[in-house]
Protein backbone atom coordinates (compact mmCIF):
# COMPACT_ATOMS: atom_id res chain seq x y z
CA UNK A 1 0.00 0.00 0.00
CA UNK A 2 1.77 2.66 -1.14
CA UNK A 3 0.10 5.76 -1.38
CA UNK A 4 -1.89 5.77 1.97
CA UNK A 5 -4.73 8.19 2.05
CA UNK A 6 -4.96 8.76 5.67
CA UNK A 7 -2.70 9.45 8.96
CA UNK A 8 -3.62 6.56 11.23
CA UNK A 9 -1.38 8.28 14.05
CA UNK A 10 -3.89 11.17 13.97
CA UNK A 11 -7.08 9.11 13.77
CA UNK A 12 -6.06 6.84 16.51
CA UNK A 13 -5.12 10.17 18.68
CA UNK A 14 -8.58 11.19 17.72
CA UNK A 15 -10.17 8.07 18.99
CA UNK A 16 -8.00 7.62 21.97
CA UNK A 17 -6.81 4.60 20.71
CA UNK A 18 -3.49 3.15 21.31
CA UNK A 19 -2.49 0.86 18.22
CA UNK A 20 0.14 -1.66 17.93
CA UNK A 21 2.80 -1.28 15.14
CA UNK A 22 1.13 -4.19 13.76
CA UNK A 23 -2.58 -2.96 14.61
CA UNK A 24 -1.82 0.78 12.41
CA UNK A 25 -0.35 -0.92 9.85
CA UNK A 26 -3.61 -3.54 9.39
CA UNK A 27 -5.79 -0.67 9.93
CA UNK A 28 -4.32 1.81 7.51
CA UNK A 29 -4.83 -0.99 4.88
CA UNK A 30 -7.97 -1.22 5.82
CA UNK A 31 -9.06 2.69 5.79
CA UNK A 32 -7.47 2.71 2.34
CA UNK A 33 -10.15 -0.01 0.86
CA UNK A 34 -12.76 2.45 2.36
CA UNK A 35 -11.35 5.02 0.09
CA UNK A 36 -11.05 3.00 -2.65
CA UNK A 37 -14.75 2.15 -2.29
CA UNK A 38 -15.69 6.15 -2.22
CA UNK A 39 -13.52 7.06 -5.24
CA UNK A 40 -15.45 3.68 -6.67
CA UNK A 41 -18.66 6.45 -5.16
CA UNK A 42 -17.41 9.30 -6.81
CA UNK A 43 -16.95 7.98 -10.22
CA UNK A 44 -21.05 7.98 -10.43
CA UNK A 45 -22.68 10.56 -12.15
CA UNK A 46 -25.44 11.61 -8.84
CA UNK A 47 -26.69 15.31 -10.40
CA UNK A 48 -30.02 14.16 -10.73
CA UNK A 49 -30.08 13.38 -6.91
CA UNK A 50 -30.59 15.71 -4.35
CA UNK A 51 -28.12 15.64 -1.74
CA UNK A 52 -29.52 14.23 1.67
CA UNK A 53 -27.95 13.56 5.05
CA UNK A 54 -30.49 10.93 5.74
CA UNK A 55 -31.64 8.02 4.19
CA UNK A 56 -34.59 7.21 6.30
CA UNK A 57 -37.38 8.88 4.00
CA UNK A 58 -38.92 10.98 7.10
CA UNK A 59 -38.75 14.54 8.33
CA UNK A 60 -39.56 17.09 11.43
CA UNK A 61 -39.59 13.91 13.74
CA UNK A 62 -40.30 15.94 17.00
CA UNK A 63 -42.36 15.38 20.42
CA UNK A 64 -44.45 17.57 22.10
CA UNK A 65 -42.25 19.59 25.47
CA UNK A 66 -43.72 17.74 28.11
CA UNK A 67 -41.62 16.90 31.43
CA UNK A 68 -41.74 12.99 32.35
CA UNK A 69 -40.39 11.39 35.06
CA UNK A 70 -36.53 11.03 35.47
CA UNK A 71 -34.25 8.31 36.78
CA UNK A 72 -34.43 7.76 40.10
CA UNK A 73 -30.35 9.00 41.37
CA UNK A 74 -29.26 5.74 42.07
CA UNK A 75 -29.95 3.60 39.37
CA UNK A 76 -29.03 6.36 36.99
CA UNK A 77 -25.41 6.19 38.85
CA UNK A 78 -25.63 2.45 38.89
CA UNK A 79 -23.52 1.94 35.97
CA UNK A 80 -21.18 4.74 36.70
CA UNK A 81 -17.59 3.03 37.25
CA UNK A 82 -17.31 5.48 39.86
CA UNK A 83 -19.46 7.88 41.78
CA UNK A 84 -18.87 10.05 44.60
CA UNK A 85 -22.02 11.12 46.82
CA UNK A 86 -25.10 12.35 44.00
CA UNK A 87 -21.70 12.92 41.51
CA UNK A 88 -20.51 10.31 39.10
CA UNK A 89 -16.43 10.84 39.06
CA UNK A 90 -13.87 10.48 36.61
CA UNK A 91 -10.21 10.59 36.45
CA UNK A 92 -9.04 14.31 36.16
CA UNK A 93 -9.49 15.80 33.52
CA UNK A 94 -5.94 17.13 31.85
CA UNK A 95 -5.71 20.76 30.11
CA UNK A 96 -6.13 20.56 26.27
CA UNK A 97 -8.38 17.41 26.18
CA UNK A 98 -11.18 18.96 25.68
CA UNK B 1 3.67 47.32 7.08
CA UNK B 2 6.95 46.91 8.98
CA UNK B 3 6.91 46.44 12.72
CA UNK B 4 8.74 49.40 13.23
CA UNK B 5 5.50 50.99 12.26
CA UNK B 6 3.02 48.75 14.62
CA UNK B 7 5.61 50.31 17.51
CA UNK B 8 5.43 53.84 16.63
CA UNK B 9 2.49 55.94 17.00
CA UNK B 10 0.06 53.20 15.12
CA UNK B 11 -3.22 53.89 16.66
CA UNK B 12 -5.20 50.10 17.08
CA UNK B 13 -9.12 49.20 16.39
CA UNK B 14 -10.37 46.16 18.24
CA UNK B 15 -11.87 44.00 16.50
CA UNK B 16 -14.56 41.62 18.22
CA UNK B 17 -17.33 38.39 17.73
CA UNK B 18 -19.54 37.53 20.25
CA UNK B 19 -21.08 33.69 20.77
CA UNK B 20 -23.99 34.09 23.18
CA UNK B 21 -25.39 30.57 24.10
CA UNK B 22 -28.94 30.69 25.59
CA UNK B 23 -30.74 28.11 27.94
CA UNK B 24 -34.23 28.08 26.57
CA UNK B 25 -36.93 27.81 28.99
CA UNK B 26 -38.92 24.99 27.61
CA UNK B 27 -40.55 22.16 30.19
CA UNK B 28 -38.30 19.25 29.05
CA UNK B 29 -34.70 18.82 27.30
CA UNK B 30 -33.62 19.03 23.84
CA UNK B 31 -34.09 15.06 23.40
CA UNK B 32 -35.36 13.52 25.94
CA UNK B 33 -39.06 14.21 28.69
CA UNK B 34 -36.26 14.94 31.65
CA UNK B 35 -36.93 18.20 33.48
CA UNK B 36 -35.02 21.52 32.45
CA UNK B 37 -34.87 23.04 35.56
CA UNK B 38 -31.98 24.91 37.02
CA UNK B 39 -30.70 23.86 40.48
CA UNK B 40 -32.19 20.48 40.71
CA UNK B 41 -30.37 18.35 43.12
CA UNK B 42 -27.46 16.27 40.90
CA UNK B 43 -28.27 13.86 39.02
CA UNK B 44 -31.79 14.12 39.17
CA UNK B 45 -33.20 15.22 36.19
CA UNK B 46 -30.97 12.67 33.94
CA UNK B 47 -32.29 9.51 31.62
CA UNK B 48 -30.88 7.25 29.51
CA UNK B 49 -31.54 9.23 26.50
CA UNK B 50 -29.29 12.14 28.12
CA UNK B 51 -26.87 9.70 29.96
CA UNK B 52 -25.61 8.34 26.14
CA UNK B 53 -27.23 4.71 27.11
CA UNK B 54 -26.91 2.58 24.23
CA UNK B 55 -30.03 1.55 22.05
CA UNK B 56 -31.36 5.45 23.45
CA UNK B 57 -33.28 7.45 20.56
CA UNK B 58 -33.13 11.06 21.03
CA UNK B 59 -36.28 13.29 19.69
CA UNK B 60 -36.60 16.82 18.87
CA UNK B 61 -38.23 19.16 21.38
CA UNK B 62 -40.66 21.05 18.81
CA UNK B 63 -41.15 24.03 21.31
CA UNK B 64 -37.36 24.24 21.64
CA UNK B 65 -37.43 24.61 17.34
CA UNK B 66 -40.15 27.35 18.00
CA UNK B 67 -38.26 28.93 20.37
CA UNK B 68 -35.26 29.06 18.50
CA UNK B 69 -37.18 30.21 15.13
CA UNK B 70 -39.01 32.76 17.37
CA UNK B 71 -35.88 34.19 18.39
CA UNK B 72 -34.13 34.67 14.84
CA UNK B 73 -37.53 36.26 13.23
CA UNK B 74 -37.21 39.06 16.02
CA UNK B 75 -33.68 39.59 14.82
CA UNK B 76 -34.72 39.63 11.58
CA UNK B 77 -32.80 36.30 10.56
CA UNK B 78 -33.70 33.97 7.40
CA UNK B 79 -35.49 30.80 8.73
CA UNK B 80 -33.60 27.72 6.81
CA UNK B 81 -36.50 26.28 4.80
CA UNK B 82 -34.42 22.75 5.57
CA UNK B 83 -32.24 21.81 8.74
CA UNK B 84 -30.58 18.93 10.11
CA UNK B 85 -28.57 17.99 13.54
CA UNK B 86 -24.55 16.71 13.88
CA UNK B 87 -22.50 15.47 15.83
CA UNK B 88 -19.78 17.29 17.48
CA UNK B 89 -17.22 14.53 18.47
CA UNK B 90 -14.92 15.21 21.45
CA UNK B 91 -13.75 13.97 24.07
CA UNK B 92 -14.70 15.09 27.58
CA UNK B 93 -16.44 13.90 29.98
CA UNK B 94 -19.52 16.81 30.21
CA UNK B 95 -21.41 14.80 27.49
CA UNK B 96 -21.92 10.95 28.48
CA UNK B 97 -22.06 10.44 25.07
CA UNK B 98 -18.58 11.38 23.60
CA UNK B 99 -20.36 13.73 21.39
CA UNK B 100 -22.50 16.70 21.31
CA UNK B 101 -25.93 17.07 19.15
CA UNK B 102 -25.24 20.41 17.51
CA UNK B 103 -25.53 21.80 14.22
CA UNK B 104 -22.44 22.16 11.80
CA UNK B 105 -23.61 23.44 7.93
CA UNK B 106 -27.71 23.86 7.80
CA UNK B 107 -28.15 25.81 11.14
CA UNK B 108 -31.65 27.08 11.95
CA UNK B 109 -31.21 30.54 10.96
CA UNK B 110 -28.83 32.61 9.28
CA UNK B 111 -28.55 36.65 8.86
CA UNK B 112 -30.25 39.04 10.37
CA UNK B 113 -28.80 41.72 13.48
CA UNK B 114 -28.97 43.55 16.29
CA UNK B 115 -29.50 47.08 16.33
CA UNK B 116 -27.50 49.19 19.19
CA UNK B 117 -29.16 52.26 20.79
CA UNK B 118 -26.42 53.97 18.60
CA UNK B 119 -27.84 52.86 15.39
CA UNK B 120 -25.44 50.97 14.80
CA UNK B 121 -26.11 47.24 13.62
CA UNK B 122 -24.50 44.20 14.62
CA UNK B 123 -25.08 41.22 12.10
CA UNK B 124 -26.05 38.15 13.13
CA UNK B 125 -23.99 35.43 11.19
CA UNK B 126 -26.01 32.41 12.15
CA UNK B 127 -28.27 30.74 15.41
CA UNK B 128 -28.37 27.33 15.46
CA UNK B 129 -29.77 24.98 18.09
CA UNK B 130 -28.07 22.44 20.37
CA UNK B 131 -27.59 20.15 23.67
CA UNK B 132 -25.82 21.96 26.82
CA UNK B 133 -23.59 20.00 28.48
CA UNK B 134 -23.17 18.74 31.86
CA UNK B 135 -21.47 20.45 34.73
CA UNK B 136 -18.24 19.42 36.01
CA UNK B 137 -16.81 20.10 39.22
CA UNK B 138 -13.00 19.52 39.85
CA UNK B 139 -12.43 18.34 43.24
CA UNK B 140 -9.85 19.83 44.71
CA UNK B 141 -9.95 23.09 42.98
CA UNK B 142 -8.02 24.30 39.85
CA UNK B 143 -8.53 21.94 37.09
CA UNK B 144 -4.47 20.99 36.64
CA UNK B 145 -4.87 20.37 40.12
CA UNK B 146 -7.76 18.21 40.46
CA UNK B 147 -7.78 14.83 41.63
CA UNK B 148 -10.76 13.54 39.67
CA UNK B 149 -13.73 15.54 38.17
CA UNK B 150 -17.27 15.21 39.65
CA UNK B 151 -20.31 15.79 37.32
CA UNK B 152 -23.62 16.16 37.36
CA UNK B 153 -25.79 15.73 34.04
CA UNK B 154 -29.16 17.29 34.86
CA UNK B 155 -28.05 20.31 32.66
CA UNK B 156 -26.96 17.82 29.46
CA UNK B 157 -29.36 17.42 26.96
CA UNK B 158 -30.85 20.90 27.94
CA UNK B 159 -32.31 22.84 25.14
CA UNK B 160 -29.38 25.74 23.61
CA UNK B 161 -29.37 27.99 20.88
CA UNK B 162 -26.33 29.90 20.33
CA UNK B 163 -26.42 33.22 18.42
CA UNK B 164 -22.92 34.71 16.96
CA UNK B 165 -22.38 37.97 15.47
CA UNK B 166 -20.15 38.80 12.25
CA UNK B 167 -17.09 40.66 13.90
CA UNK B 168 -18.58 43.98 13.78
CA UNK B 169 -18.62 45.11 17.50
CA UNK B 170 -15.59 48.24 17.62
CA UNK B 171 -15.38 48.22 21.51
CA UNK B 172 -16.02 46.76 25.63
CA UNK B 173 -18.89 48.98 25.42
CA UNK B 174 -20.60 47.96 22.01
CA UNK B 175 -20.75 44.37 23.51
CA UNK B 176 -22.03 45.41 26.59
CA UNK B 177 -25.17 47.35 24.48
CA UNK B 178 -25.08 44.09 22.12
CA UNK B 179 -25.47 42.41 25.26
CA UNK B 180 -28.54 44.61 26.52
CA UNK B 181 -30.48 44.36 23.63
CA UNK B 182 -30.01 40.81 22.76
CA UNK B 183 -31.27 40.24 26.03
CA UNK B 184 -34.32 42.33 25.75
CA UNK B 185 -35.62 40.73 23.09
CA UNK B 186 -34.90 37.22 24.22
CA UNK B 187 -36.59 38.62 27.79
CA UNK B 188 -39.60 39.85 26.01
CA UNK B 189 -39.74 36.69 23.87
CA UNK B 190 -40.42 34.57 27.22
CA UNK B 191 -37.43 32.24 25.45
CA UNK B 192 -34.94 32.08 27.86
CA UNK B 193 -34.49 33.03 31.58
CA UNK B 194 -31.28 35.26 30.38
CA UNK B 195 -29.75 34.87 33.53
CA UNK B 196 -26.29 35.48 33.23
CA UNK B 197 -25.10 34.45 37.03
CA UNK B 198 -27.14 31.26 36.53
CA UNK B 199 -25.59 30.85 33.14
CA UNK B 200 -28.86 30.28 31.15
CA UNK B 201 -26.77 33.12 29.13
CA UNK B 202 -23.67 32.74 28.03
CA UNK B 203 -20.79 34.62 26.46
CA UNK B 204 -17.80 33.93 24.77
CA UNK B 205 -15.52 36.69 22.68
CA UNK B 206 -13.27 36.19 19.66
CA UNK B 207 -11.01 39.33 20.37
CA UNK B 208 -8.52 40.75 17.65
CA UNK B 209 -6.80 44.21 17.00
CA UNK B 210 -5.24 46.26 13.88
CA UNK B 211 -3.85 49.28 12.95
CA UNK B 212 -7.13 51.93 12.47
CA UNK B 213 -8.07 52.00 8.55
CA UNK B 214 -6.98 48.44 7.78
CA UNK B 215 -9.30 46.03 7.06
CA UNK B 216 -7.52 42.36 7.43
CA UNK B 217 -8.03 41.00 10.62
CA UNK B 218 -5.64 40.33 12.97
CA UNK B 219 -4.91 37.00 14.79
CA UNK B 220 -7.79 36.39 17.33
CA UNK B 221 -7.88 34.73 20.89
CA UNK B 222 -10.89 33.28 22.44
CA UNK B 223 -11.92 34.68 25.80
CA UNK B 224 -14.41 33.12 27.62
CA UNK B 225 -16.09 32.12 31.61
CA UNK B 226 -16.85 36.31 31.58
CA UNK B 227 -20.27 35.68 33.79
CA UNK B 228 -21.83 38.84 33.69
CA UNK B 229 -22.02 41.82 31.55
CA UNK B 230 -19.38 43.96 33.83
CA UNK B 231 -17.20 40.68 33.70
CA UNK B 232 -17.91 41.41 29.66
CA UNK B 233 -16.38 44.67 29.71
CA UNK B 234 -13.80 44.03 31.97
CA UNK B 235 -12.27 41.19 30.27
CA UNK B 236 -12.54 42.85 26.71
CA UNK B 237 -10.95 45.69 28.04
CA UNK B 238 -7.89 43.56 29.65
CA UNK B 239 -7.85 41.46 26.43
CA UNK B 240 -7.44 44.47 24.01
CA UNK B 241 -4.78 46.56 26.29
CA UNK B 242 -2.65 43.01 26.25
CA UNK B 243 -2.92 42.28 22.14
CA UNK B 244 -1.91 46.17 22.21
CA UNK B 245 1.16 45.72 24.27
CA UNK B 246 1.99 42.53 22.90
CA UNK B 247 1.94 44.03 19.68
CA UNK B 248 3.76 47.05 20.56
CA UNK B 249 6.57 45.04 21.84
CA UNK B 250 6.80 43.41 18.81
CA UNK B 251 5.53 40.41 19.62
CA UNK B 252 3.04 37.94 17.39
CA UNK B 253 -0.51 37.51 18.59
CA UNK B 254 -1.56 33.24 18.81
CA UNK B 255 -4.76 32.08 18.32
CA UNK B 256 -5.42 30.58 21.56
CA UNK B 257 -8.09 30.49 24.22
CA UNK B 258 -8.18 32.31 27.01
CA UNK B 259 -9.88 32.32 30.40
CA UNK B 260 -10.79 35.31 32.30
CA UNK B 261 -9.97 35.55 35.81
CA UNK B 262 -12.90 37.57 37.31
CA UNK B 263 -10.43 38.11 40.74
CA UNK B 264 -7.20 38.54 39.35
CA UNK B 265 -8.72 40.78 36.65
CA UNK B 266 -6.62 39.08 33.70
CA UNK B 267 -6.77 36.79 31.00
CA UNK B 268 -4.66 33.61 31.14
CA UNK B 269 -4.00 31.43 27.98
CA UNK B 270 -5.61 27.90 28.48
CA UNK B 271 -2.39 26.86 27.19
CA UNK B 272 -4.43 23.54 25.36
CA UNK B 273 -2.61 22.60 22.39
CA UNK B 274 -5.58 23.87 20.17
CA UNK B 275 -4.39 21.60 17.24
CA UNK B 276 -7.06 22.86 14.96
CA UNK B 277 -10.27 21.26 16.67
CA UNK B 278 -11.25 18.17 14.76
CA UNK B 279 -14.57 17.59 15.61
CA UNK B 280 -15.34 15.06 13.17
CA UNK B 281 -19.04 16.35 12.48
CA UNK B 282 -21.13 14.20 10.80
CA UNK B 283 -24.76 14.93 10.17
CA UNK B 284 -26.75 12.67 13.71
CA UNK B 285 -27.99 9.13 11.56
CA UNK B 286 -30.77 9.33 14.65
CA UNK B 287 -32.56 12.43 13.69
CA UNK B 288 -34.01 12.65 10.47
CA UNK B 289 -34.13 16.18 8.93
CA UNK B 290 -35.86 19.40 9.73
CA UNK B 291 -38.05 21.50 7.18
CA UNK B 292 -39.70 24.90 8.53
CA UNK B 293 -43.26 25.06 6.09
CA UNK B 294 -44.07 28.53 5.35
CA UNK B 295 -47.47 28.57 7.11
CA UNK B 296 -45.33 27.47 10.32
CA UNK B 297 -43.04 30.88 10.12
CA UNK B 298 -46.34 32.91 9.40
CA UNK B 299 -48.12 31.71 12.35
CA UNK B 300 -44.96 32.08 14.69
CA UNK B 301 -44.60 35.85 13.13
CA UNK B 302 -48.58 36.55 14.11
CA UNK B 303 -47.84 35.62 17.71
CA UNK B 304 -44.92 38.02 17.90
CA UNK B 305 -45.24 40.32 20.85
CA UNK B 306 -44.29 43.86 20.89
CA UNK B 307 -40.55 43.85 21.11
CA UNK B 308 -38.10 46.19 22.86
CA UNK B 309 -37.54 49.09 19.82
CA UNK B 310 -41.18 49.01 19.60
CA UNK B 311 -42.38 49.36 22.87
CA UNK B 312 -39.82 51.99 23.64
CA UNK B 313 -41.44 54.11 20.46
CA UNK B 314 -44.41 53.66 21.46
CA UNK B 315 -44.22 54.96 25.12
CA UNK B 316 -42.36 57.96 24.08
CA UNK B 317 -45.11 58.20 21.33
CA UNK B 318 -48.19 57.51 23.68
CA UNK B 319 -47.31 58.42 27.28
CA UNK B 320 -45.13 61.69 26.07
CA UNK B 321 -41.71 60.07 28.13
CA UNK B 322 -38.36 60.75 26.84
CA UNK B 323 -36.11 58.16 25.13
CA UNK B 324 -34.10 57.88 28.15
CA UNK B 325 -36.96 57.00 30.34
CA UNK B 326 -38.62 55.26 27.74
CA UNK B 327 -35.24 53.21 27.19
CA UNK B 328 -34.77 52.13 30.44
CA UNK B 329 -38.82 51.04 31.56
CA UNK B 330 -38.09 48.58 28.36
CA UNK B 331 -34.98 47.07 29.35
CA UNK B 332 -36.68 44.17 30.42
CA UNK B 333 -40.51 43.13 29.88
CA UNK B 334 -41.22 42.62 33.64
CA UNK B 335 -40.54 46.15 34.05
CA UNK B 336 -42.31 47.33 31.10
CA UNK B 337 -45.27 45.72 31.87
CA UNK B 338 -45.55 46.95 35.29
CA UNK B 339 -44.72 50.42 34.12
CA UNK B 340 -47.70 50.01 31.77
CA UNK B 341 -49.66 48.56 34.54
CA UNK B 342 -48.88 51.58 37.09
CA UNK B 343 -49.61 53.91 34.52
CA UNK B 344 -53.27 52.85 33.63
CA UNK B 345 -54.37 52.30 36.92
CA UNK B 346 -53.17 55.81 37.84
CA UNK B 347 -54.13 57.45 34.79
CA UNK B 348 -50.86 59.61 34.97
CA UNK B 349 -47.64 57.66 32.66
CA UNK B 350 -45.46 60.56 33.96
CA UNK B 351 -46.10 59.96 37.98
CA UNK B 352 -45.81 56.37 37.20
CA UNK B 353 -42.48 56.77 35.22
CA UNK B 354 -41.33 58.92 37.80
CA UNK B 355 -41.87 56.61 41.23
CA UNK B 356 -40.74 53.09 39.09
CA UNK B 357 -37.33 55.18 37.74
CA UNK B 358 -36.64 57.68 40.87
CA UNK B 359 -38.32 55.95 44.49
CA UNK B 360 -38.98 52.19 43.71
CA UNK B 361 -35.78 52.17 42.04
CA UNK B 362 -33.92 52.91 45.23
CA UNK B 363 -36.03 51.46 47.34
CA UNK B 364 -35.77 48.07 45.62
CA UNK B 365 -32.28 48.07 46.25
CA UNK B 366 -32.43 48.87 49.29
CA UNK B 367 -34.42 46.22 49.94
CA UNK B 368 -32.52 43.49 47.57
CA UNK B 369 -35.83 42.86 45.37
CA UNK B 370 -36.85 43.43 42.28
CA UNK B 371 -40.40 44.21 40.05
CA UNK B 372 -40.36 40.47 39.77
CA UNK B 373 -39.79 39.60 43.49
CA UNK B 374 -41.42 42.68 45.63
CA UNK B 375 -44.87 42.23 46.83
CA UNK B 376 -45.93 45.54 45.68
CA UNK B 377 -48.44 45.30 43.39
CA UNK B 378 -48.78 48.01 40.76
CA UNK B 379 -52.85 48.60 41.36
CA UNK B 380 -51.10 49.77 44.76
CA UNK B 381 -48.39 51.96 43.69
CA UNK B 382 -50.99 53.63 41.45
CA UNK B 383 -53.16 54.16 44.68
CA UNK B 384 -50.19 55.58 46.67
CA UNK B 385 -49.92 58.38 43.91
CA UNK B 386 -53.62 58.89 44.06
CA UNK B 387 -53.18 59.30 47.47
CA UNK B 388 -50.21 61.88 46.79
CA UNK B 389 -52.45 64.10 44.23
CA UNK B 390 -55.69 63.89 46.70
CA UNK B 391 -53.53 65.65 49.28
CA UNK B 392 -53.94 62.46 52.08
CA UNK B 393 -50.20 62.18 52.49
CA UNK B 394 -47.55 64.59 51.65
CA UNK B 395 -45.04 63.51 48.98
CA UNK B 396 -42.55 63.26 52.36
CA UNK B 397 -45.21 60.62 53.71
CA UNK B 398 -45.68 59.06 50.28
CA UNK B 399 -41.81 58.01 50.17
CA UNK B 400 -41.90 55.93 53.58
CA UNK B 401 -45.06 54.62 53.18
CA UNK B 402 -43.75 52.85 49.67
CA UNK B 403 -40.65 51.68 51.79
CA UNK B 404 -42.67 49.61 53.35
CA UNK B 405 -44.78 48.60 50.45
CA UNK B 406 -41.84 47.85 48.52
CA UNK B 407 -40.86 45.67 51.74
CA UNK B 408 -43.80 43.74 52.52
CA UNK B 409 -46.62 44.21 49.57
CA UNK B 410 -48.95 45.86 52.28
CA UNK B 411 -51.68 48.40 51.22
CA UNK B 412 -51.04 51.95 50.71
CA UNK B 413 -54.15 53.43 53.04
CA UNK B 414 -53.44 50.63 55.39
CA UNK B 415 -49.83 51.56 56.10
CA UNK B 416 -50.96 55.28 56.04
CA UNK B 417 -53.27 54.58 58.76
CA UNK B 418 -50.84 52.35 60.92
CA UNK B 419 -48.40 55.24 60.69
CA UNK B 420 -50.23 57.73 61.34
CA UNK B 421 -49.43 59.44 57.88
CA UNK B 422 -52.48 61.20 56.85
CA UNK B 423 -51.60 65.02 56.35
CA UNK B 424 -54.19 67.27 57.41
CA UNK B 425 -55.77 70.43 55.63
CA UNK B 426 -57.92 71.59 58.48
CA UNK B 427 -57.74 75.13 58.11
CA UNK B 428 -58.98 76.15 61.61
CA UNK B 429 -56.22 73.55 63.32
CA UNK B 430 -53.49 74.89 60.89
CA UNK B 431 -54.05 77.72 61.41
CA UNK B 432 -53.73 77.86 65.03
CA UNK B 433 -50.49 76.46 64.07
CA UNK B 434 -49.53 79.10 62.40
CA UNK B 435 -50.11 82.10 64.71
CA UNK B 436 -48.06 80.11 67.71
CA UNK B 437 -45.38 79.96 65.54
CA UNK B 438 -45.34 83.51 63.98
CA UNK B 439 -46.19 84.94 68.12
CA UNK B 440 -42.82 83.33 68.99
CA UNK B 441 -39.88 83.56 66.26
CA UNK B 442 -40.45 87.70 65.84
CA UNK B 443 -37.05 87.96 64.81
CA UNK B 444 -37.70 85.67 61.40
CA UNK B 445 -40.80 87.13 61.25
CA UNK B 446 -39.09 90.59 61.27
CA UNK B 447 -36.35 89.43 58.61
CA UNK B 448 -38.96 88.45 56.21
CA UNK B 449 -40.38 91.73 56.17
CA UNK B 450 -37.06 93.05 55.74
CA UNK B 451 -37.02 91.07 52.39
CA UNK B 452 -35.18 87.96 53.22
CA UNK B 453 -37.46 85.72 51.48
CA UNK B 454 -35.88 82.77 52.84
CA UNK B 455 -37.15 83.51 56.50
CA UNK B 456 -40.19 82.21 54.79
CA UNK B 457 -38.58 78.72 54.42
CA UNK B 458 -38.07 78.99 58.11
CA UNK B 459 -41.00 79.51 59.22
CA UNK B 460 -42.84 76.82 57.11
CA UNK B 461 -40.15 74.35 58.51
CA UNK B 462 -41.54 75.38 62.42
CA UNK B 463 -45.18 74.96 61.41
CA UNK B 464 -44.55 71.24 59.74
CA UNK B 465 -42.25 70.39 62.68
CA UNK B 466 -45.20 71.77 65.26
CA UNK B 467 -47.83 69.59 63.71
CA UNK B 468 -45.59 66.46 63.44
CA UNK B 469 -44.82 66.77 59.70
CA UNK B 470 -48.49 65.71 59.44
CA UNK B 471 -49.65 69.76 57.93
CA UNK B 472 -50.51 69.58 53.73
CA UNK B 473 -47.25 72.11 53.54
CA UNK B 474 -49.67 74.15 50.72
CA UNK B 475 -51.85 74.96 52.95
CA UNK B 476 -49.46 76.07 55.83
CA UNK B 477 -47.62 78.03 53.12
CA UNK B 478 -51.05 80.04 51.99
CA UNK B 479 -51.84 80.78 55.83
CA UNK B 480 -48.28 81.81 56.68
CA UNK B 481 -48.13 84.05 53.41
CA UNK B 482 -51.38 85.75 54.25
CA UNK B 483 -50.44 86.12 58.08
CA UNK B 484 -47.23 88.21 57.08
CA UNK B 485 -48.90 90.05 54.25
Amino acid sequence: MADVPIDIDHVSQLARLALTEEEAARFSGQFSRLFEFIAELQALDVDAISATAQVIPLKNVMREDVAQACLPRDIALENAPAREGPYFKTPRILDGES
Amino acid sequence: MSTAAIRGETNFEAVIGLEVHVELSTQSKMFCGCRNEFGAEPNTHVCPICLGMPGTLPVINRRAVEYLCKTGLALGCTIATDSKFDRKNYFYPDMPKNYQISQYDMPLTTGGGVQLPSGKLVRLNRIHLEEDTGKTFHAGGHMAAAEHTLIDYNRAGVPLMEIVTEPDIASPEEAEMYLGQLKAVLSYLGVSDVKMHEGSLRCDANVSIRPVGTTALGTKAEVKNMNSFRSVVRALRYEIERQEAAVRAGERIVQETRNWDEGRGLTYSTRSKEQAHDYRYFPDPDLVPLTIERETIARWKAEMPELPVAKRERLVREHGLSEYEAGILTEDVATADYFEAVAHAAKSAKQAANWLLGDVRRLLEKHELTLATTRMRPQQLAELIALVSAGTISGKAAKEVCDVMVATGEAPSAVVEQRGLAQTSDTSEIQGLVDAVVSANGDSVASYKAGKTKALEFLVGQVMKASRGKANVDIVRALLLERLG
